[in-house]
Parts: C-alpha cells; sequence; structure tokens
C-alpha cells in the first residue's frame, strides 16, 4: 500500500478521482456552453450584417432608378459603369434579354441567377473584373436583379467577403478558444487529481499505520478546513472511540487475570490438596464438590462478563416486548421475601402498575434480582433492614423507573460511580463472596434497553435506579 | 422411579460425547452417538428414541435444522438442545425450532439428566392429571386442596405451583433452575439460595407433624418428592 504505483497505474488512479471526473464533466458543459453562445452571436452579426447590406443595395437602387427616370437607360448603363470602377463599388450587372453581360463588374455569374427578379434567395458565386491575382475561393454575393420590361436586366448586389472572412475568424477563435480550454481543464484536473490522490495517500498511509496496531495514530488533519478535513477529523473521532474501547478490552484483559486466576488457582491448590491428602473417599468427594462449586463461581463470573462485553460491543441479541415493571417486581418480592425475612429483614413493595417498558423480562428480572442480592448481602444490617421495591413513572420526562433500597449503609457519592464499573469491588465488600459483577451486568443489561442505572441516597441507605425509556405508544 | 431411556447424543466434541454417554449410562440409561448433524438426523429417523439431545452448532449441519426436519416429519420424540450460545432470543429461537428444553454449556451433568428425565415424561404433554398422590399426601388441582393423611394444608398460591410441579415430577430429581423456571418463568441460574428458602417453607407445611418425610434434597443438584 505505501509502495509507489508504477507511472501509467497513478495516472490511472488520477483519472479516476473524483475531483478529475467532476472537473471533465464541467469542462464539458462549459465548453458546449461557450459554442452555443458563439454560435447565436454569430449568426445574429451575420443577420444583422444581411440586413444592413440589403439596405445598402435598396438605396443603390433607388439612386439608380431616379438616374434611369431622369435620364433614361442609356444614362443608366453609362452611371452603372463608372460607378462599377469605383474602389469598394457594389456587384453591378446589366445583361440584355439572353443574358449576356453588357457592362458591370462581373464577369462571370452562376448559371440561372438571373432568371428569377427580386432579391437572390441565396448568395451566388461570381467571378468579377480585374481580381486575377485573387486564387482564394470564388466570391458570392447577395444581389437584387430588377427586370426591365425590353428585356434587360440589371443586378446590384454586394460581396459576401467581408462577412464571410469575419465567420473565418471567429470560427478560428472559436477552435483556439476551446483548445485553450481544453488544455486549461487538463491541467486543472492533473493538479486537483493529484492534490486529492496525495491527500488520500496520506490517510491511507495513516490507516495502513492504524491497522498494523499504532491505535494511537490519527489521520492528518490540514488548515485547510475543507471536507478531506472533516471526513479525517470524523474518522479520528471513531477511531478514539476504538481506541477507547480497546483500552476498555485490555482492562477486561487485566480483570480476567485476576478475577479468573484466582478462583482457579483456588481450583487447581484445592485438587493437588486432595491428591497429597489421606482422608480416604470422602475427602476426595469433598474435594471434588469444592471444585465443582469453584467451576460454577467461574462459569458465573464468565458468563456476565461476556453478557457486559456483548453490550459494550453493541451487539446484543433479544426482541423487545412490553414488560410491566410493577408485576416483575410483585413476582420478585414474592420471590424473594422468604429469603429476606430469614435473614432478618423485610422486603416492601411499593410497586403499583402498570409500569410499561420494551424490554425483556427475563433480562429485567435478572438485573432486579441482582439489586435485591446487593441490598441482601451489603443493606441488611446486624438489626435487620428494609429492602423497599418501588416504581414510577415521569410522563413527562418519558421515563419509567423502578427503585431498589435498602436503608444499609450506602454507598458514599465519590464511591457510586467506581461501584457500577466492571470488577470494581469497594473494599468494605471485599470479604463478602461475589464476582464484582452484579452491578455491572445491571448496568449493563440497563443500557441493552437504552435505560441507566442510577445509584442514589436513601438517607441512609442506597436506592439503585432502573431508569428506562417508556414504552411508545 | 424413572425408567431407562433410550436416548440419542448429537455432538461433535468426541470427548464431549463420550463423558455424556457414560454418565447417562452409569444413571441407567441408554446412549447413542451421532457425530454430525447428517448422521444424528439418520439415526434419529431410523431409531426409536425416547429423547434426543442436540448440540446446535454440528460440523455440516447444524443442530437446529435437524430438529426442524425431524418435526416437519412430525417426530415428535422429546428434543434437549445443548449449546454454548445462551443469549435470551437464542433459547427463544431454539425451542421454536421445535426443542423441548435448551440447556446452556457449560451445563451440570445433575442439571442435564434431571432435565432430560422432566422431558420423557412431558413427551405425552400436559399429563392431564387431575390429582396427584405422593404417599399420603394428596393434591387436587381442580378444587386447588392439598390434604396430608386427610388432613387439610393450606398453602399459598404460589407453594400450591411449587408443589404441584414437584408432585408432578414425582421420583424425578428438579434442578433450582427447572423450579425457578416452571414455578416463577424466569430463566436464569439462582445465584442465592432463594428457591431454597422456598421449598423450606414447603416443606416446613407438608412434613411439620408428620414422621415421614416426603421432600427430599438431593445434594448437589436439588429436590426430589418421593414416598418410600
Amino acid at each position: 500500500m505505501s509502495a509507489t504505483p508504477p507511472r501509467h497505474r497513478r495516472l490511472g488512479a488520477i483519472v479516476k478521482t473524483t475531483a478529475v471526473r467532476l472537473s471533465a464533466l464541467y469542462l464539458l458543459l462549459f465548453g458546449l456552453c461557450a459554442v452555443l453562445v458563439v454560435f447565436y452571436m454569430n449568426s445574429l452579426a451575420a443577420g444583422f450584417f444581411m440586413n444592413e447590406t440589403r439596405a445598402a443595395i435598396e438605396q443603390e437602387l433607388r439612386s439608380l432608378d431616379s438616374i434611369y427616370q431622369r435620364n433614361g437607360m442609356r444614362a443608366l448603363i453609362v452611371a452603372i459603369d463608372r460607378r462599377a470602377r469605383a474602389p469598394g463599388a457594389f456587384v453591378y450587372l446589366v445583361a440584355d434579354p439572353a443574358g449576356r453581360i453588357l457592362t458591370g463588374n462581373v464577369r462571370a455569374l452562376e448559371p440561372g441567377v438571373l432568371d428569377t427578379p427580386g432579391w437572390t434567395r441565396r448568395p451566388f458565386a461570381y467571378e468579377k473584373f480585374r481580381a486575377h491575382a485573387e486564387y482564394g475561393p470564388q466570391p458570392h454575393a447577395v444581389a437584387n436583379i430588377f427586370l426591365f420590361e425590353n428585356g434587360m436586366h440589371v443586378l446590384v448586389g454586394r460581396d459576401l467577403g467581408e462577412p464571410e472572412r469575419f465567420q473565418v475568424i471567429v470560427r478560428r477563435a472559436l477552435v483556439l478558444a476551446l483548445g485553450l480550454m481544453a488544455l486549461g481543464g487538463l491541467l486543472i484536473w492533473f493538479f486537483i487529481g493529484r492534490r486529492a490522490l496525495r491527500r488520500i495517500d496520506a490517510v491511507s498511509a495513516a490507516s495502513a499505520g492504524i491497522v498494523a496496531g499504532d491505535l494511537g495514530r490519527r489521520l492528518p488533519v490540514t488548515a485547510a478546513g475543507d471536507e478531506f478535513d472533516r471526513l479525517s477529523a470524523s474518522l479520528n473521532a471513531m477511531l478514539g472511540r476504538i481506541e477507547t474501547l480497546n483500552d476498555g478490552l485490555r482492562e477486561v484483559s487485566d480483570s480476567i487475570a485476576h478475577d479468573l486466576k484466582t478462583p482457579l488457582t483456588r481450583l487447581r491448590n484445592r485438587a493437588e490438596q486432595a491428591l497429597r491428602g489421606r482422608d480416604g473417599e470422602a475427602g476426595y468427594r469433598d474435594a471434588l464438590e469444592d471444585m465443582i462449586g469453584e467451576a460454577d463461581q467461574l462459569i458465573g463470573v464468565f458468563n456476565a462478563m461476556l453478557q457486559i462485553s456483548r453490550v459494550e460491543a453493541g451487539y446484543t441479541r433479544f426482541t423487545p416486548a412490553p414488560v410491566d415493571l410493577a408485576a416483575v417486581a410483585a413476582e420478585l418480592a414474592e420471590l424473594y421475601e422468604p429469603l429476606v425475612e430469614d435473614a432478618g429483614g423485610h422486603l416492601d413493595n411499593r410497586a403499583s402498575g402498570p409500569l410499561v417498558v420494551d424490554g425483556n423480562r427475563e433480562l429485567i428480572g435478572q438485573a432486579v434480582t441482582n439489586l435485591i442480592d446487593n441490598a441482601l448481602k451489603y443493606g441488611l444490617g446486624a438489626g435487620g433492614g428494609t429492602v423497599m421495591l418501588d416504581g414510577r413513572a415521569d410522563v413527562a420526562g418519558g421515563r419509567v423507573e423502578l427503585l431498589v433500597c435498602d436503608d444499609g449503609d450506602g454507598i458514599a457519592q465519590a464511591d457510586r460511580e467506581r461501584a457500577v464499573r466492571r470488577f470494581e469491588r469497594l473494599d468494605e465488600s471485599r470479604t463478602a463472596p461475589g464476582s464484582g459483577l452484579g452491578l455491572s451486568l445491571v448496568d449493563a443489561i440497563m443500557r441493552q434497553h437504552g435505560g441507566e442505572l442510577r445509584l442514589e441516597d436513601n438517607e441512609p441507605g442506597l436506592c439503585a435506579v432502573l431508569s428506562f425509556p417508556a414504552a411508545g405508544p | 422411579m424413572t425408567a431407562a431411556m433410550k436416548v440419542l447424543i448429537i455432538e461433535d466434541d468426541p470427548q464431549a460425547a463420550a463423558y455424556l454417554k457414560k454418565a447417562l449410562g452409569e444413571a441407567g440409561h441408554n446412549a447413542d452417538l451421532a457425530h454430525d448433524g447428517d448422521d444424528g438426523y439418520a439415526m434419529a429417523s431410523a431409531g426409536a428414541y425416547d429423547a434426543l439431545i442436540v448440540d446446535r452448532m454440528l460440523p455440516g449441519r447444524d443442530g437446529l435444522s435437524v430438529l426442524a426436519q425431524l418435526r416437519a416429519e412430525d417426530d415428535r420424540t422429546p428434543v434437549l438442545i445443548l449449546s454454548a450460545l445462551g443469549e435470551v432470543d437464542d433459547r427463544v429461537t431454539g425451542l421454536r425450532a421445535g426443542g423441548d428444553d435448551y440447556l446452556t454449556k457449560p451445563y451440570a451433568f445433575s442439571e442435564l439428566l434431571a432435565r432430560l428425565e422432566v422431558l420423557q415424561r412431558r413427551s405425552g404433554g400436559d399429563d392431564g392429571e387431575t390429582a396427584y398422590r405422593v404417599a399420603d399426601l394428596e393434591l387436587d388441582r381442580l378444587s386447588r386442596r392439598v390434604t396430608r393423611a386427610g388432613r387439610d394444608i393450606t398453602l399459598q398460591p404460589r407453594e400450591f405451583r411449587l408443589l404441584e410441579y414437584l408432585m408432578r415430577n414425582a421420583g424425578r430429581v428438579v434442578t433450582r433452575t427447572m423450579l425457578l423456571e416452571h414455578v416463577w418463568d424466569y430463566h436464569f441460574d439462582p445465584q442465592t439460595n432463594v428457591i431454597d428458602v422456598h421449598v423450606s417453607r414447603l416443606r416446613a407445611k407438608i412434613e411439620k407433624g408428620f414422621d415421614k418425610p416426603l421432600l427430599h434434597t438431593v445434594r448437589g443438584a436439588g429436590y426430589v418428592m418421593r414416598g418410600q
């Protein structure tokens, strides 16, 4: 990926960039517009020129007509002969009824032009006197032909050489301009495309480094603040998130090392001890039962960890259905009441329903069970105490909450966040049995439900609040 | 007592399968082994088994598709699905495919055995009995009345369901998770002794004042209701 590609591949890559494709499209459209504009203007100019020409021809015809009216045919022919010799003259021709040219500055004419009187329908080719030196294309002209009663033809026209030259110039200018545009476009392609490609190469190189394991690396962000920078910035934010997750994973690995190795060591020690011992079958049996107990504990920790990591990876599987939190509270209160009473406490369920949320009854049940277990473990003092379940619906806030409270020692404000963290066991509880995953598992389940676990002060004691978004209508 | 069962184990891990076969043998049951989905399907449709133990992830063809095909052919043999996939929806999928029970790996053999033996009985569906009797303890499902030696015993609704489930499976071991599933309808592993407390309360009610114990604790497994 980092090796420089062969030159032709690189050019191919440039052609494929979006910048280049867009420039090509712009160039094409712009060129097309330019051509259209030039053609339009050209045809306007041609129309204007033709009108001017006709007006001039008519003016000349009127002047010739007045000579004819006053002095007759002879004077007309003399006048035409004289005018035809003047520099920059019109095209003049006088022909007899048979079409033979009598006078004027035209030596030959496209056949058939004299047959129809009035304006010639299209420019016609003709040959001029005293024009031997001109080897250019045959000149063209437009003309008005007048037919006298005696059959004489008088043609007065104007050479089109000038507007034709103008058209040629316009055409040449157009080709030149288009050529320059194409060249400019090509250069722009090359530089914009190459610049884009260079930025992408930089991003690719950085990504390759990140893929290779340098998770702290970030994509380059220049001062330009362009779309590349915006893209890089969002990707960097994503990388930051990945790095956080990765750190979380490392933290889990460390915790696994500690929290799984400890019971595994105990398991192994127990087996060794049993092998060394001389307690006979009863001794073995005890040891094996202890070991199964340890293994079950390990499986429990393992399952809880799996569930938590799935939630943190955003990968969970359950199909939400309406669950009445009050019903769950009632069922679990009924399940736990004897246990709490045996522990010398009292269980008070004040949740009244329905408190409906979208979720999974099993998982919510598991969360509430964990909280009641915790309340039992840490919330009940020697003199007993009360575990209270309560529910509340905050319609305005769109939240439905289930509370599990105790009136024990509680958790100091500063320690609450730590208590929810994975494997965290507050020092006071180090001696009590448990995986240290209870609250984190509850937290994970709550996040699976789009809700959260909050720890509040019960004055005295602790209130664990399961806060769900209210079920949709 | 539970009758000897003929069980087919469809499990690709030879060690786990052999262990299971041996353990079932020690519990008095006969087990055959199939190591992949195709063999398993062939054996299940050919042999008359009392129950199947099917692993979900098998080489070639997965356990759920074997199960679905058997069910499509109207084979009603009870099936216990074994799986490493333990999420809520995995269980639902397994039961929907036609499984009668779902056990997540790793499992305790006592749990598997208890569930398997209850399954064998369940193959007939609800037994339709209106009353259960274990020694001199009687439970009438219609009048919801419980008597022992003719003396009325007052039970809470949940205690009644607990006793009903235990008596229905009299002679078979039922585990704590099975009780939580069938009496409370929750499918997680109770980490505390929450079930034991309920059982001991029930035990106090049905045994206090009588000399013969009926509800026995099976160490490391669960409980069994037995008259003798």
